[in-house]
């Protein structure tokens, strides 16, 4: 029998212990973002002909967190585990690299989604948030936890230090998701700004989040979702290239 | 094909099946410093193995390919027959691993550590035997402990446990007894001897070298990188000719003409080394001439540490002349 299934439960059993932090404490600074930029913001913005901008706000906001918290997770997990040593308990079984890559996407993947699931809940309660297709909503924040859980894997592996690992989150993935269309649509950007922001894939990942929302996109959905699957795929090919070649792991 | 090729075939098969581990022509490169040079060592099953060497001789390092947490220079090595890097997941299935450093996961208990190391095996219905070593590596009182809230020699024991649960036939321990007090000591060589009797491959380093002497048959010693000596540990002890005699006397005089024997002087007590024991007749001789009274008189017998300091010594001398 494979290790994976143990990998799999022992990654998700790490964040689950300490669910406080991993789960309800982002949960609760993505409602404070959520509270402030739509007090701050209402009435001021006009976003989607007929959407307030608080339920506009609602979907790119729990995006960002099911994308951050998949970071964090695999991110901080393996960096935690090559720090204290205890990563050789990985590296002396017999698991696969790909077994090693699919448990930690995967845990990334449940993280990302617990915390996004949990901020959408809670809006539930005050706003009226429309959810035209399930499926759109879905593979969008499957495919973009994914994604940001096997880059955790990368910038878990390349940094040496906590503090590598924190410029990373905060010069790379933090600026790209706050720019990425989350408080506004690119519509309204000068057109450099507009074109900027198509080159960033948190865009497309956002963008077609938020479709499945309001059936309103900036863009076609079926692209934004060819463009993620393309980023994801050679994202997780660059990520077991250097786990199956044990780069930094196995001198 | 003629029986004899048969036969010759399926010797050469056997006897490569016995080897617990094999290393070949093992390279390792740190940038500029060399490691390990050249490494070659046969160990059979069943053998109970003693890696030595002083600090930095490089025995982590060989120890970590092995159990492919580096990998070599250059050079292959095979555990039960297995690569370690073209068929790692049956070599790693063949190989328990005990780590020199303290590590630990301080997520979860000692039950919870030990069940999550036999599921990366895909071992789930393995409590009897985690039980099992609980029990023998005196565990019990802390099965449920988190491993944060464990003592230094309590967190050695668990990765001994760790290196244990999928059962596996060669086990590594790169100095287990660091640390540990002496009565786990004892326990813990208790445990890994009912170990090795019952067919398992024990391979270990300690600094302590009468423990090395007492429990394994063969030692490798290593340095800088280099194997300076492979040999049972009797053959080594018998290549230091001679032993050393500890005398108390009275009057406390040493007789002039046993003064060239002398190789120390202990508070009371004269060591002599003689080259064999047939020259013990002439230091009794020497003795009865000089009409001392003999009141205390030992027959030391040479030891593992001896052969080691003589071996780096030696290997030492030997480079400074060629430098
Ligand atoms: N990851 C590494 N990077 C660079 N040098 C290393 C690395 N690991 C070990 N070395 C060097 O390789 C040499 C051998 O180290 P090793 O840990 O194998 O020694 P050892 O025989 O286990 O010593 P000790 O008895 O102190 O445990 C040392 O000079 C060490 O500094
Ligand atoms: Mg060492």
């Amino acid at each position: 029998m494979s290790g994976f299934p143990t990998l799999l439960y022992k990654e998700l059993l790490r964040f689950w212990k300490v669910g406080f932090q991993t789960v309800f404490a982002p949960m609760l600074s993505t409602l404070l973002y959520l509270m402030i930029f739509s007090h701050v913001l209402e009435g001021r913005l006009q976003v989607y002909p007929g959407v307030p901008y608080t339920v506009f706000l609602i979907p790119g906001l729990v995006m960002m967190a099911v994308l951050q918290n998949a970071f964090a997770n695999s991110s901080s997990s393996l960096i935690q585990s090559k720090i204290s040593g205890n990563l050789v308990f990985v590296l002396l079984s017999p698991l696969s690299y790909r077994e090693i890559f699919l448990a930690y996407v995967l845990a990334a993947v449940v993280r990302g989604l617990a915390v996004g699931l949990g901020v959408y809940l809670v809006t539930l309660g005050f706003f009226d948030v429309p959810l035209r297709s399930f499926v759109w909503v879905f593979v969008f924040a499957l495919i973009g936890s994914a994604l940001l859980g096997a880059l955790g894997i990368i910038a878990g592996i390349w940094a040496e230090k906590f503090d590598q690992l924190a410029a990373f989150q905060n010069f790379v993935i933090l600026p790209l998701t706050f720019l990425s269309g989350v408080f506004y649509t690119i519509h309204s950007l000068p057109p450099f700004w507009q074109g900027l922001s198509h080159l960033n894939p948190f865009f497309y990942m956002i963008d077609g989040f938020r479709y499945g929302f309001f059936s309103v996109s900036d863009i076609s959905p079926y692209a934004s979702l060819g463009i993620v699957a393309a980023c994801f795929l050679a994202v997780s090919w660059l990520t077991l290239r250097m786990l199956k070649a044990g780069h930094k792991i196995r001198h | 094909m003629p029986a004899a090729a048969v036969l010759a075939a399926f010797i050469l098969f056997t006897s490569q099946m016995t080897l617990a581990i094999e290393v070949k022509r093992v390279h390792k490169r740190f940038g500029g410093l060399h490691a390990l040079g050249a490494v070659d060592l046969e160990i059979g099953t069943g053998e109970f193995f003693a890696l030595l060497g002083p600090n930095g001789a490089g025995k982590t390092t060989l120890i970590n390919i092995i159990a492919g947490l580096m990998r070599a220079s250059s050079g292959s090595v095979r555990v039960m027959g297995y690569d370690v890097v073209a068929d790692y997941r049956e070599a790693r299935r063949m190989l328990g691993v005990v780590p020199q450093e303290l590590v630990f996961d301080p997520f979860f208990t000692v039950r919870e550590t030990l069940a999550i190391q036999s599921g990366y095996y895909g071992l789930r219905n393995n409590a009897a035997w985690i039980d099992e070593i609980i029990h023998h590596l005196d565990l019990a009182d802390k099965a449920d402990a988190n491993m944060r809230t464990l003592s230094g020699g309590m967190k050695r024991r668990v990765l001994v446990a760790q290196a244990l649960v999928h059962k596996p036939p060669v086990i590594v321990l790169d100095e287990p007894t660091a640390g540990v007090d002496v009565e786990l000591r004892e326990a813990l060589w208790r445990f890994i001897k009912q170990l090795n009797r019952n067919g398992h491959t024990i391979v270990l380093t300690t600094h302590y070298l009468d423990e090395a002497e007492a429990l394994c048959n063969r030692v490798a010693m290593l340095k800088q990188g280099r194997i300076v000596a492979l040999d049972s540990i009797r053959n080594l002890i018998n290549s230091i000719p001679g032993c050393s005699i500890r005398l108390r006397l009275s009057p406390d005089i040493l007789p002039a003409a046993l003064q060239s024997l002398m190789s120390s002087r202990e508070e009371g007590y004269y060591i002599l080394a003689i080259k064999e024991y047939s020259q013990l007749e002439n230091v009794m001789a020497a003795l009865r001439v000089a009409q001392a009274q003999v009141l205390e008189m030992q027959v030391l017998q040479p030891d593992l540490e001896e052969v080691f300091v003589k071996i780096m010594g030696n290997t030492r001398s030997q480079e400074s002349a060629s430098a």
